[in-house]
């Protein structure tokens, strides 16, 4: 479904990676690993588009995802939560995670919101303004989109565990799993160890590329 | 696409509730500045009621420069922009409802303000009318130019500053026609001409103010 071709990317004078050529399909755990400063969220906002690739290009279903006719299409089967969780802290969980739903174009009902809410665990602080919620809660709150996402084919997720707690981070990894058995694709980046059964899981090590290859 | 739109502009109206401190100093400055000039210039009742429309407008359209920044800021800082650069939809339609939001919370306001700082020189009741008129289209127009310059310089340090240089110039023929829609209603040539022209340029700004504005955004969410 995705695939990149030749990409590079440089930060200032400094070439992060260059010549990458990936492919994701449907069912795959793809990890991009790599120390601080690696590339690894420069390599996720190239994919979803956000960032333009300093050379070569990234294809949605064959069509690159530059032209602006491909983009929304893309943007339609694709979910994206960066690093920043984008909640204001004046909202509450709710009206952050309605405000987000639509954002990207999914039906803000407020039942699925609320199931979403109630299976990350955060009914009962649903009505609070964000500005009081932890940085975990906070992380939940946007995790949250994941639920309402189920049909979304493609998921990047930058740093999606940070701040969670030991059983939030097993129901994420929970979902990311069910997202894949169900079809969809997951390019993710953490830290630590997934618990995710290692043979679903594709890694991308930026540290160690020899000419584009991950070896 | 109407969803959206409606969407965006609910949840920056709600914002801008919430954060009703931002609105409310946008208007105690334009209050502040109108009231001062009676109080500098004298009481001469005839020079005030001529200089009422250049400064009335003067100051809104001050007050509204100094909103201009959180048209985008706090969304750049939390990553929603970026969910917005992703929608699935223009990201132009999403900065026309963020303009049309700005424009309620300032534009409107001021333009339902100025009736009453315009009692403070005398102006008639029928040039208050014109003076309304021409704020009530003008005002529009303040809100797609400063997001198109709020846009430009997002995450720049002197955002401010380097915004408010970019807009004067685009600012002069709104001021120009706006006030002197009054000061032709005034002096009998009716302040039709006036108005059309602003309502032209309003016409003119609505498409390509948020198509400049959402390719600028593009820019500032690609070097973040």
């Amino acid at each position: 479904m995705l695939e990149t071709l030749g990409v590079a990317c440089s930060r200032g004078d400094r070439t992060l990676f260059s010549q990458l050529d990936l492919s994701l399909g449907g069912g795959r755990l793809l990890r991009v690993m790599g120390a601080n400063g690696s590339g690894k969220t420069s390599l996720l906002r190239i994919l979803c588009g956000l960032r333009a690739p300093n050379a070569g290009e990234v294809r949605w279903r064959g069509a690159p995802i530059a032209s602006s006719e491909a983009r929304e299409g893309f943007h339609r089967e694709l979910l994206y939560i960066g690093h920043l969780n984008g909640l204001k802290d004046e909202f509450s969980a709710m009206e952050n995670l309605a405000a987000s739903a639509v954002l990207a174009g999914m039906a803000s009902d407020p039942m699925p919101l609320r199931r979403a809410l109630e299976r990350m665990e955060l009914a009962h602080i649903a009505g609070l303004p964000a500005r009081h919620l932890s940085q975990g809660q906070k992380r939940r709150v946007a995790l949250a989109r994941l639920l309402l996402a189920a049909d979304r084919p493609l998921w990047i997720l930058d740093e999606p565990f940070n701040a969670l707690d030991a059983k939030a981070v097993a129901l994420v990894e929970q979902v990311l799993a069910a997202h894949a058995a169900a079809g969809g694709a997951v390019v993710f980046t953490t830290h630590f160890e997934p618990a995710i059964p290692a043979a679903r899981i594709d890694r991308l090590d930026l540290d160690r590329m020899q000419d584009g290859q991950p070896c | 696409m109407l969803s959206l739109f409606a969407g965006v502009l609910a949840r920056d109206l709600r914002l801008a509730l919430r954060r009703r401190g931002d609105v409310l100093n946008t208007l105690a400055f334009f209050v502040m500045v109108t009231s001062l000039f009676p109080l500098g210039v004298g009481a001469d009742s005839k020079l005030l009621a001529a200089i009422a429309p250049g400064i009335l407008w003067v100051a809104a359209l001050l007050a509204a420069m100094l909103s201009f920044a959180r048209l985008f800021d706090s969304d750049y800082a939390d990553g929603t922009l970026e969910q917005m650069a992703l929608a699935a939809e223009p990201l132009a339609l999403i900065v026309l409802a963020k303009a049309a939001a700005h424009w309620v919370t300032t534009g409107l306001l001021l333009s339902l303000l100025a009736p009453v700082m315009g009692l403070q020189f005398g102006l008639t009741g029928a040039l208050t009318g014109t003076l309304c008129l021409s704020l009530l289209l003008g005002t529009p127009l303040l809100s797609l130019l400063g997001a198109v310059a709020a846009a430009l310089t997002l995450g720049l340090r002197g955002a401010g500053v380097l915004s408010a240089l970019l807009l004067m110039p685009l600012f002069v023929p709104v001021l120009i026609f706006g006030s002197g829609a009054v000061a032709a209603a005034d002096s009998g040539t009716g302040a039709q001409s006036h108005l059309l022209l602003l309502g032209g340029l309003l016409m003119l700004a609505l498409p390509l103010a948020p198509l400049a504005a959402s390719a600028a955004l593009r820019l500032a969410v690609d070097s973040a």
